[in-house]
């Protein structure tokens, strides 16, 4: 899933100083799973607000609302009769979630509440840990399931480098080798010489806004609202 | 045993201090109550097993944001007793009374919360 974190409370408020009718706009989504912007995440941050606007004697109207989801237009469009009744929105969704939204209302300033951080596994309640950067070119095939991209703190394809030590990477002893962890997974599955193609490298260069159109789905004629 | 403890203090009553939520404890304060305080059973005999440890981390939680929007973090604590110790829980009582006291009203008491439910429709 997508996961992010709650910016700090003196940075939202700051966002928010010159408004007075503000809506704070969850997901129900990644967001909601990963304990940063769901139903409750939105209600902690409402009261937050309310009461440290009250205490500095600039009270504050709120609205607060959770979307199923927030990249999705048909969940965006039941704030549509709403969203101009505010001056500025606070979005708990992801930075897709937040850009979507923003376009969808583009006269109201719609501001983050959440940084977010990357694609990642639940590892436990409120634990999360990263393990794809969305490169647009999978090579998880050769590297054991492991992903060099994002485990490698070079990013680097074909490794490892010669900085890998007794397991562990050259940054920080602490910083598990991911091309160590690729040779030992590989080398338990007897298939050893994946290691040895050489995967070129990653056109990074042609890193412009991606698209994805699904086989068998054709592209609208023009964007729907 | 019948123990009178401070009339100010008002009880509610839970399963466990595991369901006190972070939510509950701020609308308290939003609300405009002086303090709120949990008293849980002690630390290793939760019924649940990690209930009263769970309404700490809670707790801890509900006082740093206190602190970060200006309101003193004591005005929500936790305690922990045996169910069996009634002393305990009216010192308990009278200890967060003054403690309440010294921090004096919740200036929030005086203004109302403006925040709408926008349902989803
Ligand atoms: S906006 Fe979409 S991608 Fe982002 S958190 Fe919500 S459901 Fe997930
Ligand atoms: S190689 Fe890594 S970053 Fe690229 S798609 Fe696969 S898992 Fe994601």
């Amino acid at each position: 899933m997508i996961v992010a974190k709650r910016k700090p409370f003196e940075e939202i408020l700051q966002m928010i100083a010159g408004h007075r009718k503000v809506l704070i706009a969850g997901c129900g989504t990644c967001v909601a799973v990963c304990l940063a912007g769901g139903e409750k995440e939105v209600a902690v941050l409402a009261a937050e607000i309310d009461m440290a606007r009250r205490l500095k004697n600039q009270p504050i109207e709120l609205g607060q609302t959770t979307l199923e989801r927030q990249c999705d237009r048909e969940y965006l469009a039941q704030l549509d009769d709403r969203a101009a009744s505010y001056e500025a929105i606070v979005s708990l969704a992801c930075g897709v979630g937040i850009q979507f939204l923003a376009e969808r209302f583009p006269t109201i300033p719609v501001y983050p509440g959440v940084d977010t951080c990357g694609l990642a596994v639940n590892q436990d309640v409120g634990w999360y840990e990263e393990r794809c950067r969305s490169c647009g070119r999978c090579v998880l095939d050769r590297t054991g399931g492991i992903c060099p991209v994002t485990l490698c703190a070079k990013g680097l394809y074909n490794g490892p480098c010669g900085g890998t030590n007794r397991g562990f990477c050259e940054i920080d002893p602490e910083q598990p080798c991911a091309w160590y962890a690729i040779y030992e997974r590989l080398k338990g599955q007897g298939r050893l010489e994946r290691i040895r193609a050489i995967t070129p490298v990653q056109e990074w260069r042609d890193t412009v806004p991606r698209t994805l159109l699904q086989p068998g789905y054709r592209k609208p004629e023009k964007a729907k609202s | 045993m019948r123990l009178s403890y401070p009339a100010n203090v008002k009880i509610i009553l839970v399963p466990c201090t595991g369901k006190v939520d972070v939510m509950h404890l701020l609308q308290a304060i939003q609300r405009g109550a002086d303090g709120v305080y949990c008293v849980g059973c002690l630390e290793g005999t939760c019924h649940y097993n990690q209930g009263n440890l769970r309404c700490r981390e809670r707790v801890e939680r509900v006082r740093e944001i206190l602190q970060e929007i200006g309101l003193e973090p004591d005005r929500v604590r936790m305690y922990n007793l045996s169910s069996g110790e009634a002393p305990t829980f009216v010192a308990y009582a009278r200890e967060m009374t003054e403690l309440i006291r010294r921090l004096g009203p919740n200036p929030l008491k005086h203004s109302k919360p403006s925040i709408r439910l926008e349902e989803a429709a």
